[in-house]
């Protein structure tokens, strides 16, 4: 199953990738990151369909994708 | 064993970016890495960085890079495709760079049908320098040096660099991208392949315009920023391939 992995400590917190993924399942951390932006994460990766573009959308290359 | 089905282009160093949140520039990094992976030509690139908020694009891009004096990039790149006609050159320059202090270096190249490409970001407003007016911003646009709103009788009207570019007969291939979704991604992605493909047959000129946010100085969200650049940007700032004269014959 494909699925979003993301590299917090990068994250911008930019909330971009949390409006385009297709399921809808990137959201915004209540937790921070060291550098004090609230990272993106995914609240159910086995609902991920690898469709790639969140990883696509992210700026920083945060994300990837694994299978 | 994981398999990756999305990382980080060999092009694109694995190091945090200046760059802040939601701004395109990492977007447009990205898509010029792994086109330049995607070619096998990463060993004879060089990139010419601007002055602007790309400034340090030498630091996260894994090819050689120069840097360049305000709007000279063109300039530079001229030297350097001379001397290395078999490289794949290219500058990157941000619409402040480009259309003000070096619209002459850009129009020039242009003209002599110079055999490299510009990647020209334009984001309608000076970035690095802390969000003043350029020659793109748009009529009505509050910036810091245009607090009602960009005036056409004080400040004239926006430039179209693409357009200005392709009247000139050294220009071979101009287009205007976006990348605020992942249709528009691969539109440009697909545009700038192609100006590198014309460039490594020896063809003249080419530029991408890719139309960019900025969060930061134009005062938004970047998710606000992106409707901003649709809403706005585009209908004066109209997509597509401005010019391609290598269709013709
Ligand atoms: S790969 Fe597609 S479905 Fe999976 S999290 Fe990213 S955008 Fe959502
Ligand atoms: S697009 Fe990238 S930097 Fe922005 S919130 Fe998502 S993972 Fe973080």
């Amino acid at each position: 199953m494909p699925k979003p992995v993301f590299n917090t400590e990068r994250c911008k917190g930019c909330g971009l990738c949390t409006s385009v993924c297709v399921r809808n399942l990137i959201f915004l951390s209540e937790q921070f990151n060291s550098k004090g932006y609230q990272p993106a994460c995914c609240k159910d990766d086995t609902r991920c369909i690898g469709c790639l573009i969140c990883a696509r959308t992210c700026p920083d290359v945060v994300i990837e994708i694994h299978k | 064993m994981t398999e990756k089905l999305f990382t980080r282009p060999k092009s694109l160093l694995d190091v945090p970016t200046h760059y802040c949140p939601g701004c395109y520039h990492g977007i447009i990094h990205r898509l010029i890495a792994e086109i330049i992976d995607e070619l096998h030509v990463q060993d004879y690139t060089i990139g010419i960085a601007p002055v602007g908020c790309s400034v340090l694009a030498y630091d996260y891009f894994n090819f050689d890079m120069f840097g360049a004096a305000h709007g000279r990039a063109p300039a530079v790149a001229t030297g350097v495709k001379r001397v290395h006609p078999d490289a794949l050159v290219f500058t990157y320059q941000g619409d402040g760079d480009l259309a003000a202090i070096g619209c002459a270096e850009i129009v020039h190249a242009a003209a002599r049908a110079e055999k490299f490409t510009t990647i020209f970001i334009n984001n309608a407003i000076y970035g690095m320098t802390g969000g003043q007016m350029a020659p793109t911003t748009l009529l009505s646009q509050r910036t810091n040096t245009s607090p009602y709103g960009r005036n056409s009788e004080a400040c004239g009207h926006p430039i179209r660099m693409s357009e200005m570019l392709a009247t000139l007969e050294g220009s071979i291939y101009l287009a205007r991208v976006s990348v605020h979704d992942a249709i528009h991604m691969t539109k440009a992605k697909r545009c700038i392949r192609k100006a590198f493909e014309l460039q490594l047959q020896g063809k003249g000129f080419s530029m991408i315009e890719v139309l960019a946010t900025c969060p930061t100085n134009w005062g938004m969200r970047p998710l606000q920023a992106v409707e901003w650049l649709k809403s706005e940007m585009i209908p004066y700032y109209p997509l597509g391939i401005i010019k391609d004269s290598t269709e013709v014959k």
